[in-house]
């Protein structure tokens, strides 16, 4: 059994050391390149979103690299990506590639069915698991630090590109760490790497916070690169979605009947009381939260034809113009040229940078 | 003279304007830029360089426009910023207390929002470009109607043909349909203006709260046909500035006299980038999965510029910028 997975962002660095430690054999998933959107968009309908697309042309690169097997999760709330494994499926097997599937659901109402999925995947004593969970649960969690570390260099660094390197170099330090030991090394490698990175202390960069599809707002080829072409335009990102808490939330806490998203859901409230699929309900909590913590705007990252997106974006404009918070919208899908989003962002900017010198002032 | 450069390099046409200390303008010059963009902002600098004859100084340079980027490597532009700015301190200009813009280009269009002179809100057309000025070019040519009789004739129809608007392979078909169907010209020309500006307050202006002075601007506003359409729709007088047709190159132009305000010499390399040696190439770099596209602008030999790379190496190869110490944001606030 050779497994591969979808990649999200740095997600697969870990990934790939969780089911190695589970006794598999693995195909990591090759980087996301237009090859991977030229075959994806090939054998998808057509009127399936980005996120589809992508994942079905990452798993022909699996299996063109050996791939017989792959593991990806459900989805959570009435959103079609919940189905998306299966689609997958009849795709592939229709193309002659006679793969197996294995799709985690989220535990409430599917735990049963988890923990027959998941034995499928485990091929070594318990003891083993309990280590290796312990170790790819902390590599998750300071790759999240990582690069929630970057968004708040990025604005201040006084060398273009400076924080982009050390961000590069963080991940593969990050990426070498084998054991606990090598990654409690890792953690402090990676705290010099950035702490070399030359920043302007007194900066008051513009700060924005980015909510959208989980998808697109992982994985930087989904979003342009957003947060980057953000961050050197001088502004700080504030990402809603990072893997660890989100795990935690959906899979964990939502478990016990913990709501860990009650925030976003209560600030909803108003506009929206409603579970919509996907992140629909949690993206209109999140943008009147940043709204009440001071920020200067939310960037909403939506994937063409995405319902729950669309519904969230009519919200949104009422959420705004209540608020008189800038909020923008972009809708993702297949084009790779970049000068678009970047004119819209470089607008977005102008437009928050100027309003805060009209309220404030000053700008720094 | 003292003047101001401001150059709007778009898909469809560049733009080349000149204004005074006085932010008055001097001279323009509109060419297409016919998918070679560097040449066509060669052609423009050679043109108005003759025209003037070594009598120009120029205090600031601005570019604007897609390709406001590639403008400000090869003419050493002070600052390039995107077409929504651009256009939104034109039009404060011409008319001071605008609150809607709209702009309809070659290949997009635009809305802009405005309250107390700060853009509050903007959307650019996203997936289709149904309702821009090559739909209008195109329709024109196949009912042979020269492109500007093509308003005058609208506004003589009594009567305008309903026709689709939701996509230009739609309104296409409608139109053959109707045609053939015995409707007039006028009222299929004056029927396709409407369902042009339904189409743009449906899609682009969607959500947006459009309220008086209405400034209406970019190379469709030349067309008396859609300014009808848009006047019965909107309810509202719509404005069309003096130079509707140059306003993004106007724009570029005035945030270079900010931007040079605090008196720091313009980084303009002069009028002989018309007639220096310029190559652009590309090259897929195998260095890693990614395979990036990386296009290189080669000046006099030498390459000046870099970019495509997703991992910085080529780009950074070149130059090594710094950032400014005040954020580029603040540059051009009111």
């Amino acid at each position: 059994m050779k497994i591969t997975f979808p990649r999200m962002g740095t997600s697969h660095i870990a990934i790939t050391d969780l089911l190695k430690g589970f006794g598999n054999e693995v195909i990591p998933p090759p980087p996301i390149t237009k090859r991977t959107l030229d075959l994806g968009t090939r054998y998808s309908p057509e009127f399936a979103c980005l996120p589809f697309k992508i994942l079905m042309g990452t798993y022909l690169e699996g299996i063109a690299l050996g791939a017989d097997t792959i593991v990806s999760s459900g989805g959570v709330g009435p959103c079609r990506a919940g189905f998306y494994m299966e689609m997958h499926r009849r795709i592939l097997w229709d193309l002659g590639y006679e793969v197996e599937t294995i799709t985690l659901e989220p535990p409430k109402g599917h735990m049963r069915d988890l923990i027959k999925q998941v034995r499928r995947l485990i091929h070594v004593p318990l003891s083993q698991v309990w280590t290796t969970g312990l170790f790819v649960w902390r590599k998750l969690e300071l790759l999240d630090i990582i690069e929630e570390r970057a968004y708040y260099l990025r604005p201040r660094e006084l060398e273009t590109g400076s924080t982009t390197r050390a961000l590069r170099k963080c991940l593969s330090i990050v990426r070498s760490a084998k054991d606990m030991e090598q990654l409690i090394e890792a953690e402090k490698k990676v705290e010099e790497v950035l702490a070399a990175v030359p920043i302007d202390p007194d900066a008051a960069p513009l700060k924005v916070g980015l909510v959208g599809e989980i998808y697109v707002v992982l994985e930087p080829f989904a979003n342009g690169d957003v947060a980057e072409t953000l961050g050197e335009l001088g502004v700080e990102v504030d990402r809603s979605i990072y893997l660890t808490k989100w795990t935690q939330e959906n899979a964990f806490l939502d478990f016990f009947r913990i709501p860990a998203d009650r925030d976003a859901k209560r600030w909803a409230r108003p506009y929206l009381d409603e579970m919509i699929g996907g992140h629909g309900i949690i993206n209109v909590g999140e943008t009147v939260m940043y709204s009440r913590d001071g920020f200067d705007g939310v960037v909403h990252l939506a994937p063409f034809t995405c319902i729950p997106e669309i519904v969230a974006k009519g919200i949104l404009t009422k959420v705004s113009s209540d608020l008189g918070f800038p909020v923008m919208t972009l809708y993702l899908d297949e084009h790779t040229g970049k000068e678009g989003v970047r004119t819209r962002l470089e607008a977005f900017v102008d437009l928050m940078g100027k309003k805060r010198v009209k309220e404030q002032g000053v700008a720094r | 003279m003292n003047v101001f450069l401001g150059i709007d390099l778009g898909s469809v046409s560049t733009n080349l304007v000149l204004l005074n200390e006085e932010a008055e303008l001097i001279d323009s010059i509109y060419l297409r830029t016919g998918g070679r963009p560097i040449q066509a902002i060669q052609e423009g600098l050679r043109v108005l360089g003759g025209r003037h004859l070594g009598g120009l100084q120029v205090l600031g340079a601005g570019t604007t426009g897609s390709g406001r980027r590639l403008a400000a490597l090869v003419i050493g532009a002070d600052v390039a910023k995107n077409e929504i700015t651009a256009h939104a301190v034109a039009s404060l200009r011409e008319v001071p207390g605008v609150r809607t813009i709209m702009e309809i280009g070659g290949q997009d269009s635009k809305i802009i929002i405005l309250r107390d002179g700060v853009v509050v809100d903007f959307a650019m057309n996203t997936v289709c470009a149904a309702g821009t000025g090559s739909f209008l070019d195109h329709q024109a040519a196949r009912m042979n109607i020269p492109i500007e009789e093509f308003g005058e004739r609208a506004l003589r129809s009594t009567s305008p043909t309903r026709i689709a608007g939701r996509c230009s392979v739609f309104a296409e078909s409608d139109m053959i349909h109707k045609q053939q169907m015995g409707h007039k010209v006028e009222d299929i020309i004056a029927g396709l203006c409407e369902a042009l500006v339904r189409n743009y307050l449906n899609n682009v202006a969607k959500g947006k709260d459009i309220r008086p002075p209405v400034v209406f601007q970019g190379g469709v506003a030349a067309n008396a046909g859609i300014r009808a359409a848009f006047e019965k729709a909107l309810q509202v007088p719509v404005i069309v500035p003096h130079r509707f047709d140059v306003m993004g190159a106007i724009g570029a132009a005035l945030l270079a006299q900010e931007t040079v305000a605090d008196g720091r010499p313009s980084q303009f390399k002069g009028f002989d980038v018309g007639i220096r040696d310029y190559v652009t190439n590309s090259f897929v770099c195998q260095d890693c999965p990614n395979h990036c596209e990386v296009v290189q602008v080669i000046e006099e030999g030498e390459v000046v510029g870099r970019w495509g790379d997703r991992c910085g190496k080529w780009s950074a190869s070149v130059t090594v910028p710094t950032r400014p110490k005040v954020p580029h944001w603040v540059e051009g606030a009111i």
